[in-house]
């Protein structure tokens, strides 16, 4: 179980948990980023901050104090399948 | 069928970059009309849209959104405008859903939380051409009956296609009047949503809708509540014991609403979209250059640059032809009243010159919003954001705040209405607080003048150079700690959190690009123009009288031989040294004398007032040497050159010693002198609280960093 924060570029993770009562996880769960979904980090902006990450067919920048919260499995067999590039 | 009857409202509503506006164009053909939502700064959009059959109905624009949560302006104004609550306005008779057609998922969670609307319904699965390429195949007729029978067409408004379906689709719905299929809750919430609607309307003795109480039980934020009168003593317990039963039946109340819709749509969806053999967008590949780690910055730059030097240089030809213009016309129309001289200056320096004012803002206004246009319509604007976010995010503002903050040192006025594309309310107002602190192409003529005229003579045009860059950065200096302050302290405002979709790269529409500039320009001249030009003409009247015609006889007689042109110029110096402004000048003159100033520049900040290029000229009419002055006239910085303090403790020295110069310059750069920005602000604020605040605050700073300059630098020299 890893923050997103913490994932490399170009890494996959499942979403593990998220904090509903928080704005940002409202936000993203309206996105579609639900607890099981399966995300990959794409960028991180040239200063480090924020995150370019992808779900559901879909780009979505996030703070990286934002991206602490959000626990994701990065062992969790991730299907080949990637999730379809926009 | 029966035709719908004229006086009907539809909604067009969808996720931002669906192309919902290019719809809104290609439906409406341009037939439209701007306004504002009662008491919040979200535009209004409306037009007339045939439904192919000459009937016609009221197209209303709604911003675009991802859920209908209510946690910013534009998501409450949708929620209101679509249950009827907005005064004035309608319930609208259908809801026309933008969906686009490449992600149906995302896109239909809206349409599913409208559903509970239980209003007439057409999805208009937009992009389809994109999703064709992408070779995705959409079984609509599939779609439709899965969501109860409602219209789905397929449009590509961009490429104009499958408009007309649309219109027909829209007249369909009006006719048959089929609502969306609404997710089946499961018993628990159903309960839930039962009890609080149940206990909002006995405690309200207002119709709660299932809509509302959806966001009363789903929202964190309290507005809906407010809205509808519901007190926290009445709903505290009411709302606890729901979420208690939401939270017994297995699901966070705050994640029931995503999750059962999600579940929902994926039900609804099985089988629709088939994925054949196509084409990747582009965008990743172009993402993996403009925002490559090294590379991308770069890019960014460069774009922007390109950007602010179009804005400033391409702007300065019309800006020109427009000043020829003004002061063509103004030569022309003077002579003609030579015998009304009150009437001759008041149409010459209050109304045309009034006129001239804002006129002079529009090439500017114009070309920033193409440029916006163009980077918001590409994709690259949420590029930018991405980019800029980390050097913005540390003192409450965002990475759209860039564009704004950029812009606003070639003019501050395009730059606050540029704002708008800042969805956090809290970002969005203290960016437009220190927008006008950005160095503006007004305050160049002071600076280029006391620099040609003191600095570079004093010093070299190696400082001269050093101490103009300096004056453009003294205001950002001050700008960011203003945001820090403003941001951590003082604006109550609920920050929202900074998330971005970065959307597919697309070609900007050229129409859609060129309209949306149109509709800026037009409001900007609409709103801000009747109010400078009333401050002109003010500060016209204030200088003109009162105007005794015996203090022109005096100074003619006191000079019989000088030439013609010398007494003219010492007759306006003394007009304008008795008139109200002058007396006015002469009386707050101790309130500037900390910083070095004399009645003369004293008038000249008074008058710079309404917009700060003014001092300028009217430095030259106070120092007798005629209003034509430019900051490159040699006569001009003689006449400073050789002024000196005629009586009090600096009797005898220099006025504009190097203390006296550089304060003159940095309160320039830090007054708040412009009629336009501060009626500009108070329209993108909703009120005349920020603009005010934004004047005393503006203002009182550089009067103390100025006193601070002149005090202390006169000290060392």
């Amino acid at each position: 179980m890893t923050p997103l924060s913490q994932l490399l570029p170009g890494q996959f993770g499942k979403l593990a948990s998220l904090n509903p009562e928080r704005g940002v996880d409202q936000r993203l769960m309206a996105l579609g980023l639900l607890p099981g979904m399966v995300l990959k980090l794409i960028r991180k902006a040239p200063l480090g901050d924020p995150l370019a990450i992808e779900f559901g067919g879909q780009v979505v920048s996030l703070r990286l104090a934002e991206a602490e919260n959000l626990i994701v499995d990065v062992s969790a067999d991730c299907p080949i399948q990637r999730p379809r590039q926009p | 069928m029966s035709t719908p009857e004229a006086g009907l409202l539809v909604a067009l509503v969808g996720n931002p970059n669906t192309g919902k506006s290019t719809l809104f164009n290609a439906l409406t053909g341009l037939r439209q009309r701007v306004g504002n939502y009662p008491g919040v700064t979200v535009a209004r959009k409306s037009g007339t849209c045939d439904l192919g059959d000459g009937q016609k109905v009221e197209l209303v624009d709604l911003p675009g959104l991802y859920s209908l949560a209510a946690a910013s302006p534009d998501e409450q104004v949708v929620i209101d405008a679509l249950s009827g609550n907005i005064a004035g306005d309608r319930r609208p008779d259908a809801v026309v859903l933008v969906v686009d057609a490449t992600n149906l998922l995302r896109n239909l969670f809206l349409a599913s939380q409208v559903a509970e609307l239980g209003r007439p319904v057409v999805i208009v699965l937009n992009q389809a051409d994109v999703a064709k390429e992408q070779g995705l195949r959409i079984d609509t007729e599939l779609l439709s009956r899965r969501l109860g029978g409602v219209p789905v067409v397929l449009s590509s408004a961009w490429k104009g296609e499958g408009i007309l379906d649309v219109r027909r689709a829209i007249a369909a719905a009006l006719d048959q009047k089929a609502v969306l299929k609404r997710v089946n809750w499961p018993a628990d919430i159903a309960g839930a949503l039962a009890a609080v609607g149940k206990a909002a309307t006995a405690d309200t003795g207002k119709q709660v809708s299932v809509a509302d109480a959806q966001r009363l039980l789903f929202d964190t934020n309290p507005s809906t509540a407010e809205r509808l009168g519901w007190t926290v003593a009445q709903r505290e317990s009411t709302l606890r014991s729901a979420r208690d039963r939401v939270r017994y039946s297995g699901y966070n109340p705050m994640a029931a609403e995503p999750l059962v819709h999600y579940a929902h749509l994926r039900v609804v969806l099985e089988g629709v979209v088939t994925e054949g053999l196509g084409k990747a967008g582009q965008t990743a590949a172009v993402d993996r250059l403009l925002l490559h780690r090294f590379l991308g910055p770069f890019l960014f730059l460069g774009i922007m640059l390109g950007f602010f030097a179009s804005v400033f240089w391409l702007a300065k030809f019309p800006m020109d032809w427009i000043q020829a213009g003004v002061d063509w016309t103004k030569a022309v129309v003077a002579p003609q009243l030579d015998a009304y001289p009150m009437l001759q200056s008041l149409l010459a320096d209050g109304i045309i010159g009034g006129v001239g004012a804002f006129l002079v803002f529009l090439p500017q206004i114009l070309i920033l919003f193409l440029f916006i246009g163009i980077l918001e319509d590409s994709g690259y604007m949420a590029r930018a954001a991405f980019i800029m976010d980390r050097l913005f995010s540390w003192c409450g503002l965002n990475g759209k705040s860039f564009v704004p903050m950029l812009s606003g040192f070639a003019c501050a006025i395009p730059s606050l209405l540029s704002t708008r594309t800042i969805e956090d309310p809290k970002a969005r107002l203290a960016t437009a607080f220190v927008v006008p602190f950005m160095s503006c192409s007004a305050r160049f003529p002071i600076y280029a003048l006391m620099c040609a005229a003191f600095i570079g003579p004093l010093y070299g045009p190696g400082w001269e150079s050093l101490v103009m860059v300096g004056m453009h950065c003294v205001g950002l200096l001050f700008a960011v700690p203003t945001a820090f302050v403003l941001t951590r302290l003082v604006l109550k405002v609920k920050p929202q959190p900074f998330v971005l979709e970065l959307p597919r790269y697309q070609m900007p529409k050229p129409r859609d690009v060129v309209w949306r500039m149109w509709q800026n320009a037009a409001e900007f001249v609409s709103k801000a123009g009747t109010v400078i030009f009333a401050i002109t003409i003010i500060v016209w009247a204030l200088s003109y009288f009162p105007r005794d015609a015996s203090v022109a006889e005096r100074i003619k007689a006191a000079n019989p031989t000088a030439a013609e042109e010398v007494v003219k110029a010492k007759v306006q110096a003394a007009y304008v040294e008795q008139s109200y402004m002058g007396r006015f000048g002469k009386a707050v003159q101790p309130v500037f004398d900390p910083l070095g100033f004399d009645w003369k520049i004293t008038v000249g900040v008074l008058a710079s007032f309404p917009a700060r290029e003014v001092i300028v000229s009217t430095l030259g009419v106070t120092y007798s040497v005629g209003e034509g002055a430019e900051a490159d006239s040699q006569q001009l910085r003689k006449a400073m050159q050789d002024a000196k303090w005629s009586e009090g403790p600096r009797a005898g020295s220099p006025i504009f010693s190097l203390a006296a110069v550089l304060a003159l310059m940095v309160f320039f750069a830090l007054c708040s002198q412009c009629g336009p920005t501060i009626a500009t602000l108070a329209q993108e604020t909703g009120g005349w609280k920020w603009a005010a605040g934004s004047f005393l605050y503006m203002t009182t700073l550089a009067w103390i960093v100025a006193m601070l300059v002149y005090q202390g630098v006169s000290r060392l020299t």
